[in-house]
Parts: structure tokens; C-alpha cells; sequence
């Protein structure tokens, strides 16, 4: 690297000088960085290792017919064009679409409330904060478990309480047009990470606003909208990024709920979303040249979705300490 | 702002693509068929996968094969059949020296190479095959290979609860599958709704898991000989359309299965003794879990499924043990296979059931395996009159349709026929497609796959 600097004298004209090195490192800053080297390498070595390694393999991968027990086999395009061929690929990532569409905003909603319930609540916080934060401990698997039998739809739990209050409950678990709300509501139970992060975020609001705003009479709602949205839409946004790559690659609720091995019975195709499908793809057909392009095509979309949703937050997000 | 771009792109990219990757893609996972004769004498570790049997009838039997051959470490990684976990075992070069899977998976598995044959095994250990179940065997073999030993054996008969056909007036013989109209009559005199939802069904045809049944009773062969897919065959559409009708008739299928999934199956207050369902096709396993049950008043009764025709038919299901590519005991495995599916340890495994019998005070319901020689032996040595004519009734139902039943031939797309299927009884059963569209585009898939599977 070199680099153009003017030197500016009192004794003629200015000259341009030319520097061709580096400026010397001071010692404290070289061990300085051969201390940051040293504390990043073990996740630089996992990463290139358990992740940046499969992730080649996937894309090599996914231009060969793979069956896992014999070598893999060029065929160039083919699994990229057979994914377009194949209706179930769409069909799996519409339903995907439609669930993540459902998901992420109730679950920014849901987690908001919590989050701003929280904060209220005083002395008893510590303990309302571990209860929230404990679903996130249960594994998918038995969360998804628990909730089939608390959907029933003659004796679930979720219908009883709906009647309660006169509203006949639907058919959860087996009416097609509620299998993919079902699934946002047990992706719902484990929000408690999302809601610790809107917590801290909404600690870190400034007090003195909302004193201001009061003394403008500014009401609650406007405060919320004015002062609370705006001071943790970093916080938000960061949340529907992640939480909008979690819904595109949701597995496990609907695995258990509807595919898996206790699932004898068939299940409809409305539940089917894009990672059960690659999962049936590589590990029941054998196809895991096509599973990894169907990885690859959804690396893709996430990568589009998330470009978009980041050239939309660069509008309203705001930052402390950046603007 | 800027700096969430770049954790936000690999957050994307790792957990994806995590998920499809990190297979092994070593090509030469070793093993081979080694040797194995009825002299050697196996010895070292026998790592088996998919065996979760925890019952007398497994324990006795594995301690049978520890007895004979002492040399032999057993390592039984407890758990039922997982084929992510064995795919990976075995294409990472460490598969498991035998494996326990269900007999309709064997095609496929056989077709891609997972599984060896074991046609030297059975003629250097001089495994009698004539033993096995005609049905049984079919099952395991693809292209004139055999690529696995038949263990259990499960077939199907109607279970009635005697209680309900009480209350509606419905004679045992108007369970019945050879008249469909008249069947759905009964099922609708027997059917119970209360707030507009089912509150007893009359008769579950157990749709969709049982289509084939359904398909051969009206006689559709799903999949024909060599293992080519047919199913739109109009017989098959023709039984969909009608077990559609026979849901329809007792609430629809969105109420119906809501209905179903709160039947305790195993319980003592099951779907019988809590009056939600007065009969079902089911198989022999289910007569045992049945005992507890007379205490809360079961009244169990039976009538055999028949084709149209009124003649007692059934598919089969059932278990298989196999040796995987690049099994490092293949001697032992095979011992295994053999030890455990043997007439004697056969014997074995009933004589300790008898004591559990006898332990709990109750009765033998029958031991049904893929050794048709065992069973026979079995048979006469311990089933006796239970003093519960319905027990009896039942028990004999499956006994004397063992012989007449069959099983879905095997294809080297086995698993994608039975997808297709599955997801096509899904839509037509959802009202999302009609029966016929439903299997056009199951056929259709299924002949895909078929005709890029390798034939084994």
C-alpha cells in the first residue's frame, strides 16, 4: 500500500513525498495483536473447520449426484434445474414464506410486550426474567411434543380456554389451513432470547426523554411510537434479521409435530417446509447433491431477504453513539 | 449500521448451509463380506444399530447369541432406526457391524449400496431360508439378492369393542370389509358426534398408514413385480375414494384424526375401554398391549379383514436384520442374524415371555415372527384358551391370516414410493387434491424416481 501525503513548509514550494513503508509498529502494539490473533484463533480454526469447510463441501456438493455410499458424480446444473422442476421445492418454500410472514411479526410483537411487561414488573423481575428466558432451555423437539397435545382440537388445552370465552377452537393439527399458525405458536414459546435482548435495549433508553416528552403531555402511546420505537429499532432490527433466518430454516416443531419417526400417519402438505424437505431429500432419498443445492437456493433468498430488510433499516434505524 | 452486514450474511450462510454439509464423502468405506462360516468362531466388538428392544423377548434372545458365542463383545447403541445417524455411520466409515430396520426401507438401502448382501452368509452358515415366512423374505431380497434376515412379523385383523356394538345393535358380522356400502352403513350406526365433533367412531379404516391394505383388498398391486410404482392404479384410487367417504361419514378428516390423536392407544383407558371407537384394523402387536384392559371392562371381539371377495387378507410388516457397507464384524453379524432369528432362540424368547405371562397373571397372546417354523412350534407348545372367547377370537384371526398375506414388493425407490403415497393420501385426505389427481402426481413422481434409482 502506498500512500500520497504533502508535506507543508515554510521554505518553498510544497514538494509530494513519497512513502513507501509502513510506519513502524510500536512492540506494545505488535504483542498487542499477536494477543487478539491468539484469542480469535480457536474460533478462526472452528470456523474454517466446522463451517467454512462444510459450506464448501455443500456447494461442490450440490452440482453432483451424491447417495452418500458411493463417490459423488459430476452433473454440472442439474440439481439447480431440478429444483425448479420439482413443485414440492415450492411448495416447501411457500409455506416457509408464509410462516416466517406470520412468525417474525408476531414474535417481535409478543417479545415487545414481554420485554416492556418486564420492565414494569420491580422486585419480582428476576424471577419473571428466568421463567421467560427458561422455554428457550426446552429443546424444540419436546416444545413441539407438548404443544400437539395442547393443540388438540377436541382436548387440547388451547381450545378448552377458548371456549371458556365462547370461541369454538379450530382443528390445529390436522385442519390444513391452520397447520402453518400452529407452528408459528410453538415457535412463539421460545422467544424468551428475543425478549431478554428488547429488555436490554429498553433499559437503555434514556429516562429524561420520556420526562421531556411527559412535560410536553405527550401520552403513552406516543411516547412509544416517538421515543421507545425509535430508541430500540436497533435492537428490533437486529431481531427480525435473526429471527427471519430462524423462521426460513424452521425444522425441528414441524419435523416432530408432523414428519417424524412417531408420526405414522401422513401428514399434509401444508406443513411441509423447505428444511423438512431437505432433510427428507438427503436422508430418506439419498439425494444430498439436490439437499445441497436446496441449501444453496435458500442461502440465496436469505441472503436477498436480508440485503433488503438492511437497505430498509439503514432508514429507520438508529444507532447510540453512530449518528 | 455497517457492521451488522457482515454477521447478518454469515449468520445466513452457516446455519444453512451447516445443515447440508459435513457428510463424509469417503468412497471406499471398506468391510466386505469377509469370511464367515458355520465353523469360525466370531470374536471382538458387534456394534449394533437400531435395536432398542428392551422386552424378555429381545433380552433373552440377545443373551442366547452372548451364550454362544462368548468371544464377542455386544455393543447395542440403544435407539430405534435413525437413518440420518446410519447414513452418516456409514459414509464416514464407521457403520455398524448390523443393523435392525424395517423390511420396506431394505429395497432402497440395497439399491444405493448401503447394505451388503448376505447370500454368502446364508449358505456359509447354512441358514435355513425355507424357514422364514415366504412374504418375509420377499421383502429383503432385490434382484434376486438377499440383503437382510426377517425378524418380526405383523399382520392385520379388525379389532371390535363389544361394548360399543352393544349399545348401537350391530351383530360382530357387520364388521365386515368385503361390502363397502354396507360397511359404511355400519360405521355410521356405530359413529357418536357430540357438538357437531365425534365423540365414538364407528369404524377407522387407519387411513392413511393403512392405503396399501385398503388398495389390496380391492385388488390394487401398488408396486408390481421389479418394483415399478402403480399407484394411480383405478383399484387404488377406487379404495382412496372410498376410506374418504367412510371419514367423511364420521365427521370429516379434520375432525376425525383431531378425534383419533386423543386416543390413549396404549393405556388401560384406551379408545375401547373409553368408548371412542368401536372397531379398527390393526395389527397382531396390539392384542397384547390390550391385556391390562379387561380390568376397565374391555370386552374385546374380532372379525378378519377381507378382501371384496370376503377372503381374509393382510399386508405385512416387520423388521429385518442387515449388515451395512463396511460392517467390521461381518462374521459376527451374521452369527447374529442367524442366533437371533433361529427357531431355537426363537423358543427361547417365547419361554421367557411365558414367565413374564406367569409373573403378571395374565395370558400368552402369541409370538409372531418371520420364522414360520418357530411360529408353528410356538403355536402348539404355549397358546392355550385364554377364557376370553374375544382374546381367542382374535388371537387365531391372526394366526390364520399369516399365510395369506403379502407384502408390497420391494423397489430400489422404496422410499420415495412410499413418500409419494403417503403425501398424496395427505393432500386427498386434507381435500387439497382428489383422490385420482392426488395419485396421478404420486405416480408420476414415484415412476421418476424409480427410473433414476439404480436397480441394485
Amino acid at each position: 500500500m502506498t500512500a500520497t501525503v504533502e508535506q507543508v513548509t515554510t521554505e518553498g514550494p510544497a514538494e509530494p513525498l513519497r512513502r513507501d513503508r509502513r510506519p513502524r509498529r510500536s512492540p506494545l502494539a505488535r504483542r498487542e495483536d499477536r494477543a487478539g490473533w491468539a484469542f480469535v484463533a480457536p474460533w478462526v480454526i472452528g470456523f474454517l473447520i466446522f463451517t467454512a469447510g462444510p459450506m464448501i463441501a455443500s456447494l461442490v456438493l450440490s452440482f453432483t449426484d451424491y447417495q452418500m455410499i458411493q463417490a459423488p458424480r459430476a452433473v454440472g446444473l442439474e440439481n439447480y434445474r431440478e429444483l425448479f422442476d420439482d413443485p414440492r421445492v415450492l411448495k416447501a418454500l411457500s409455506n416457509t414464506f408464509v410462516y416466517a410472514a406470520m412468525f417474525v411479526p408476531l414474535g417481535t410483537i409478543f417479545a415487545l410486550v414481554l420485554a416492556m411487561m418486564l420492565q414494569r414488573v420491580g422486585r419480582a423481575g428476576g424471577f419473571f426474567r428466568t421463567a421467560f428466558y427458561l422455554p428457550e432451555m426446552t429443546p424444540g423437539v419436546a416444545a413441539a411434543a407438548m404443544f400437539l397435545l395442547l393443540l388438540n382440537g377436541q382436548q387440547g388445552l388451547v381450545n378448552k380456554v377458548l371456549g371458556w370465552i365462547g370461541i369454538n377452537g379450530p382443528n390445529w393439527t390436522a385442519d390444513p389451513a391452520w397447520l402453518k399458525p400452529s407452528l408459528a405458536m410453538v415457535s412463539l414459546w421460545t422467544l424468551g432470547g428475543t425478549v431478554v435482548i428488547y429488555l436490554a435495549a429498553l433499559n437503555g433508553v434514556p429516562k429524561q426523554l420520556y420526562e421531556a416528552a411527559e412535560l410536553d403531555g405527550a401520552g403513552q402511546f406516543t411516547q412509544f411510537f416517538r421515543i421507545t420505537v425509535p430508541m430500540i429499532s436497533g435492537a428490533l432490527f437486529f431481531t427480525v434479521i435473526t429471527n427471519t433466518i430462524a423462521a426460513m430454516q424452521m425444522f425441528d416443531q414441524a419435523y416432530t409435530m408432523f414428519y417424524g419417526p412417531q408420526q405414522k400417519a401422513a401428514a399434509s402438505e401444508e406443513s411441509l417446509v423447505y428444511m423438512v424437505y431437505l432433510f427428507q431429500n438427503a436422508f430418506q432419498f439419498f439425494k444430498m447433491g439436490f439437499a445441497s443445492a436446496m441449501a444453496w437456493l435458500l442461502f440465496v433468498i436469505i441472503l436477498l431477504i436480508t440485503f433488503l430488510q438492511v437497505r430498509i433499516g439503514n432508514r429507520y434505524v438508529y444507532y447510540h453513539g453512530e449518528r | 449500521m455497517k457492521h451488522l452486514r457482515l454477521p447478518a450474511v454469515l449468520a445466513a450462510g452457516t446455519l444453512v448451509l451447516t445443515s447440508c454439509a459435513g457428510v463424509g464423502t469417503k468412497d471406499d468405506v471398506g468391510g466386505g463380506s469377509g469370511d464367515s462360516s458355520a465353523e469360525s468362531t466370531p470374536s471382538g466388538a458387534l456394534n449394533i444399530m437400531g435395536f432398542s428392544g428392551e422386552d424378555e423377548v429381545a433380552q433373552s434372545r440377545i443373551a442366547a447369541f452372548k451364550t454362544a458365542y462368548p468371544g464377542v463383545t455386544v455393543k447395542n447403541n440403544k435407539g430405534d432406526f435413525d437413518a440420518q445417524q446410519f447414513l452418516t455411520a456409514v459414509s464416514s466409515g464407521n457403520a455398524p457391524d448390523v443393523a435392525y430396520m424395517a423390511r420396506n426401507l431394505i429395497g432402497t438401502y440395497a439399491a444405493k449400496g448401503a447394505i451388503q448382501p448376505l447370500d454368502d452368509c446364508i449358505k456359509n452358515n447354512g441358514i435355513d431360508t425355507t424357514q422364514y415366512r415366504e412374504a418375509a423374505l420377499n421383502e429383503v431380497k432385490l434382484s434376486d439378492k438377499t440383503y437382510g434376515i426377517p425378524e418380526f412379523y405383523t399382520v392385520t385383523t379388525n379389532l371390535i369393542s363389544g361394548k360399543a356394538l352393544k349399545s348401537a345393535g350391530v351383530p360382530v358380522t357387520d364388521i365386515q370389509t368385503a361390502d363397502w356400502d354396507k360397511l359404511e352403513q355400519t360405521a355410521k350406526k356405530l359413529y357418536k358426534a357430540k357438538g357437531g365433533r365425534p365423540a365414538r367412531l364407528g369404524f377407522d379404516p387407519k387411513m392413511p398408514d393403512f392405503f396399501p391394505l385398503w388398495a389390496m383388498a380391492n385388488g390394487a398391486e401398488l408396486v408390481k413385480q421389479g418394483g415399478e410404482p402403480n399407484l394411480n392404479d383405478p383399484k387404488a384410487v377406487e379404495a382412496l375414494t372410498y376410506t374418504l367417504t367412510l371419514i367423511q361419514a364420521q365427521g370429516g378428516w379434520s375432525n376425525f384424526k383431531t378425534f383419533r390423536d386423543t386416543f390413549d392407544l396404549f393405556g388401560e383407558k384406551n379408545q375401547f375401554t373409553a368408548d371412542q371407537l368401536a372397531a379398527f384394523p390393526i395389527e397382531n402387536w396390539y392384542v397384547n398391549v390390550l391385556l391390562d384392559s379387561r380390568k376397565n371392562g374391555l370386552e374385546l371381539q374380532s372379525t378378519m379383514f377381507t378382501d371384496r371377495q370376503g377372503q381374509p387378507i393382510s399386508t405385512i410388516g416387520g423388521s429385518a436384520w442387515v449388515v451395512p457397507k463396511g460392517a467390521k464384524n461381518f462374521d459376527a453379524a451374521c452369527k447374529f442374524a442367524k442366533t437371533m432369528t433361529s427357531v431355537e432362540t426363537w423358543n427361547k424368547a417365547a419361554e421367557a415371555r411365558m414367565q413374564t405371562v406367569a409373573k403378571d397373571k395374565s395370558f400368552f397372546t402369541g409370538l409372531f415372527t418371520g420364522n414360520k417354523t418357530a411360529d408353528d412350534e410356538i403355536k402348539a407348545k404355549y397358546l392355550k384358551p385364554t377364557g376370553d372367547a374375544g382374546f381367542d377370537q382374535a388371537i387365531n384371526n391372526y394366526y390364520d391370516v399369516l399365510d395369506k398375506s403379502k407384502s408390497l414388493n420391494p423397489s430400489p425407490a422404496g422410499a420415495e414410493i412410499d413418500a409419494a403415497w403417503k403425501n398424496a393420501v395427505g393432500k386427498a385426505l386434507a381435500g387439497t387434491a382428489t383422490p385420482q389427481a392426488a395419485l396421478d402426481q404420486a405416480q408420476t413422481e414415484a415412476k421418476a424416481a424409480f427410473d433414476k434409482a439404480p436397480q441394485g
